[in-house]
């Protein structure tokens, strides 16, 4: 634990609405804890701003043990921050200088319109999964659950997909603003386990149509998504995705 | 008013099969007739309004949240627990019944804690169905694990996520009935009032958290699935946005509040690091299974740990509690982490933390078995405090993590209120005076899956299908009282901040209505938040707009909320004479400092009805125990 308090100067997006003019602005916070995360100086920043009678930084969190997918902001460039693997309510301040300018932006793509400051709409992903993300399975109807062995290669595989919190940094990375590596979590996750086989096909075409539809960018293979996920899902589940994809067009009866 | 509990009759196996015979049905034709509103997306919320709207009833679904998968379900990490014996080491849904009776401290009912076993089978056949990756076997049936509090494995996981797991299939099944058009979802919207009209619950009053406009709901039953109220301490596991506001709202028109003061204290949270901190972060409780809990033997010793020699240690636990040594069970540790660091042994920058040491057991065997059992939650560990655990101690300190107590249901899970039923964590049903571990998800999905799909059709098979319009007078009222509050909140313009008047109130609540609990601070807890309440009303500041995203407004309207049953809490823990589970009373302990129970006047469920604010009458449902005769724990 470090005693050494950080003073530094932030340059935040601020912008009053969805269809206001945004610009960087100013602040400077003093006496931060190293052991402060990035989002507590940001409270500590808010605190200041509302005890002057100061509209506070919109942004938004909530769990802050990065399981939620609440939170989300572009820090000094990078979705979630310098670091790998974890959110940014999981960034603390001792990876900081004193002395530092930090650039804090909200996630930009076309399908995550801003709705003030630092706050995005992320509906585009509930709609995907609206589309064709889930088993079709009502309450009741469920056979004995060691009815259904999964072998556990695949059950570990699926898991490993199905970590994703959908909070979007891999679309606010991605230089096509594509939301391949969020589908293709979910597609694999559902397509790896002998319940999701019923609707393997149509799943997976509702889904890549969905996400067409709402202006996601295509897939290009920079994998930068891959890069900035805070839960490092891997970029073989695109691959399975396009596989499960040409798969199912080609078994389609149209 | 009387309360009915509506246990039903005959014996304790029988009684759900029973009541469900009894329960009246809709016919499908008419099931579309009827319109339900839930608030809240956790397990209990998804759950319930995938399964009503599956049933063909049109369920219109809000949540404060931007999604429905945000809900705080999602950071629980243990398991889910339930009975299907697969290990074969003797369970049945009665001893999962009798488990969680015992651990609840005998301030459960029995008929419903019965229920809860008697589902809690179904959940995982549900859950396996819709594709929740739980662990599995090489042979690709599902893995178990053991958890605190029972003496076999019947706890169903997903690696540390079962929570998140066990959300996203609810999540999913909801989603596949919005994308149906049976489900209308409304996100970023926060449940302000609700509107009973000639006694009944006909809808809710809620904003939209973009615009600021306050939009009504109307409906033939409404449900609550709001979750639980351990953000009135200000620091705890809870996620940021938890709050009481819809249940809180739901208490002041007329529905009771259940046993308010049964709060579960965790004892193995990462400690407060600085003063301005936000949350406190769970660590998994496995841990003690290796760990030493010990703090310097000097007061204030400000010398690194590695540093105190052995025989300056004090490795309190196992002193005070031989037998059970660094696992005693959660209330306990708590409490003996809190007595040494108010006695001025804690360590760290606050003081306000003990030592978890694992180096007696690096050293016995090797580093690399530790990494296996803990290396997720030691790294977890190191990102947050910048210390690794595997070459200086962890340091913990316990935080407040779940509330038992929560609006009073009937067996039905019907508050006070016709029309209004409240699930989950959100009521006060089934874990008494102390929840075990992974029960929480258990509870949340057998409300919403299994429970309320039932007795629901009971209540609107009496009822008519004309539904109440929104331009009713009620609503009208309704909507005005929100607007002036609002408009108050704004107009205070004081100099404090909503965040500092909610720290001044989670430090009185967790001094005074926290681990331990006394007479004399209880009172002057309540005389605390009543002048602290008055001071928010004053000197509160709110900046920005009513009409615009405004962060500020909400968390005032939910402080606002929490001043008024913070005080609620600390006068249930006032006439609560006794102890029990997470509620203890200084005044009432046997001589080697256990929870004295008085189950010849205090085996009853507390329920509180509002009058006015300050102002509250107690009811009693008395506890009825048939099958499992009431006995004491001990634990030395």
């Amino acid at each position: 634990m470090s005693s050494v308090k950080l003073n530094l100067t932030l340059k935040v997006w601020r912008q009053a609405g969805p269809n206001a003019k945004g610009e960087f602005v100013t602040y400077y916070v003093k006496n931060i804890s190293p052991d402060a995360s990035f989002l507590e100086m940001l409270d500590i920043l808010n605190e200041e701003l509302e005890a002057k009678g100061e509209e506070p930084i919109a942004y938004e969190h909530d769990c802050r043990e990065g399981i939620c997918g609440t939170c989300g902001m572009v820090i000094n460039g990078r979705p979630h921050g310098p670091l790998q693997g974890i959110t940014t309510c999981q960034l603390h301040m001792r990876h900081f200088k004193d002395g530092d300018v930090i650039f804090i932006e909200p996630f930009r793509a076309k399908a995550f319109p801003i709705i003030k400051d630092l706050i995005v709409d992320r509906s585009a992903f509930d709609t995907i999964i609206q589309a064709g993300g889930f088993i079709s399975v009502n309450t009741g109807s469920a056979p004995e659950a060691n009815s259904i062995p999964v072998k556990k290669e695949n059950a570990e595989l699926a898991m490993d997909a199905a970590a994703c919190i959908g909070c979007g940094a891999c679309v606010a990375a991605c230089p096509n603003a594509s939301a391949m590596l969020f589908v293709s979590a979910k597609v694999s996750h559902l397509a790896l386990l002998p319940q999701g086989l019923p609707e393997r096909e149509i799943r997976v075409q509702k889904m890549v149509a969905k996400m067409d539809e709402l202006g996601f960018g295509n897939c290009s293979n920079i994998g930068a998504c891959e890069a900035e996920c805070p839960k490092e899902i891997k970029i073989t589940n695109i691959a399975r995705l396009n596989r499960e994809f040409y798969r199912a067009r080609l078994l389609s009866n149209v | 008013m009387a309360l009915e509990s509506k246990i039903p009759a005959g014996p304790i196996q029988e009684k759900w099969t029973n009541h469900k015979f009894n329960l009246k049905l809709v016919s499908p034709a008419n099931k579309r007739k009827f319109e339900i509103i839930v608030v809240g997306t956790g397990l209990a919320g998804a759950s319930a309004s995938a399964s009503l709207a599956e049933l063909g009833y049109n369920v219109t679904v809000l949540t404060f949240h931007d999604s429905p998968r945000r809900a705080h379900s999602i950071a629980a990490q243990g398991g889910i627990n339930a009975a299907k014996n697969y290990p074969n080491d003797n369970d049945s849904i009665y001893r999962l019944f009798y488990d969680t009776l015992k651990g609840g401290d005998y301030r459960a009912r029995e008929a419903n804690v019965y229920r809860l076993a008697e589902v809690s089978n179904n959940i995982i056949d549900q859950c396996v169905a819709q594709g929740v990756p739980f662990a599995r076997e090489y042979g690709g049936l599902l893995d178990n694990r053991s958890f605190g509090g029972a003496q076999l494995s019947r706890t169903f996981y997903a690696r540390g996520q079962t929570g998140q797991q066990l959300l996203l299939g609810a999540y999913s099944a909801l989603s596949r009935q919005v994308g149906l058009g049976t489900v209308k979802l409304y996100t970023r919207r926060e449940m302000l009032g609700l509107v009973v009209i000639d006694g009944i619950a006909r809808g809710v009053v809620a904003r939209n958290l973009v615009t600021g406009e306050i939009e009504r709901f109307a409906g033939h039953a409404v449900v609550l699935a709001t979750g639980g109220y351990s953000r009135v301490y200000f620091l705890s596991t809870s996620a940021m946005n938890c709050n009481a506001t819809a249940i809180w709202r739901a208490h002041k028109k007329g529905a009771f509040f259940g046993n308010p003061c049964f709060t579960q204290i965790h004892p193995t949270s990462l400690p407060l690091h600085h003063e301005q901190q936000s949350k406190l972060t769970l660590m998994s409780e496995s841990l003690r299974n290796d760990g030493r809990v010990w703090v310097p033997k000097n007061k204030g010793d400000k010398r690194p740990p590695n540093q105190i020699p052995e025989e300056e240690r004090d490795y309190y636990l196992e002193r005070m509690y031989p037998s059970y040594g660094n696992l005693s069970p959660r209330d306990i540790a708590s409490r003996a982490a809190k007595r040494m660091c108010d006695e001025g042994y804690g360590v760290g920058e606050t003081g306000q933390a003990v030592y978890l040491d694992f180096s007696d057991a690096i050293k016995r065997l090797g580093k690399k078995v530790i990494e296996e059992r803990y290396g997720n939650l030691f790294q977890m560990y190191e990102m947050i405090t910048g210390d690794n655990p595997y070459e200086v101690p962890m340091k913990i300190y316990p935080a407040p993590h779940y509330t038992m107590g929560g609006l009073w249901v009937d067996y039905n899970l019907m508050s006070t209120i016709p029309g209004l039923y409240v699930i989950g964590e959100a009521n006060f049903s089934d874990h008494g005076a102390n929840r075990l571990g992974a029960s929480a998800l258990m509870q949340g999905l057998a409300d919403g899956y299994f429970i309320i799909p039932y007795t629901i059709g009971d209540y609107l098979a009496s009822q008519k299908f004309i539904l109440v319009k929104t331009d009713h007078e009620e609503f009208e009222k309704e909507e005005k009282a929100q607007k002036d509050l609002i408009k108050r909140l704004m107009s205070i313009n004081g100099k404090r901040t909503v965040d500092d008047i909610h720290r001044e109130l989670g430090k009185i609540l967790w001094d005074y209505v926290g681990m331990s609990r006394n007479e004399q601070g209880l009172k002057k807890a309540i005389q605390m938040i009543r002048e602290l309440r008055e001071e928010f009303w004053k000197n509160v500041k709110v900046p920005g707009n009513d009409m615009d995203l405004n962060q500020t407004l909400e968390r005032a309207g939910r402080v606002a909320d929490f001043l008024e049953l913070g005080e609620l809490m600390a006068i249930d823990a006032l006439h609560r004479n006794e102890s029990c589970g997470g509620h203890f009373r200084e005044e009432y302990q046997t001589e080697d400092g256990e929870a004295k129970r008085d189950d010849e006047n205090f085996a009853y469920v507390a329920a509180w009805e509002f009058k006015d604010v300050g102002n509250w009458v107690l009811h009693k449902e008395p506890l009825v125990f048939e099958y499992v005769k009431p006995s004491t724990r001990s634990y030395k």
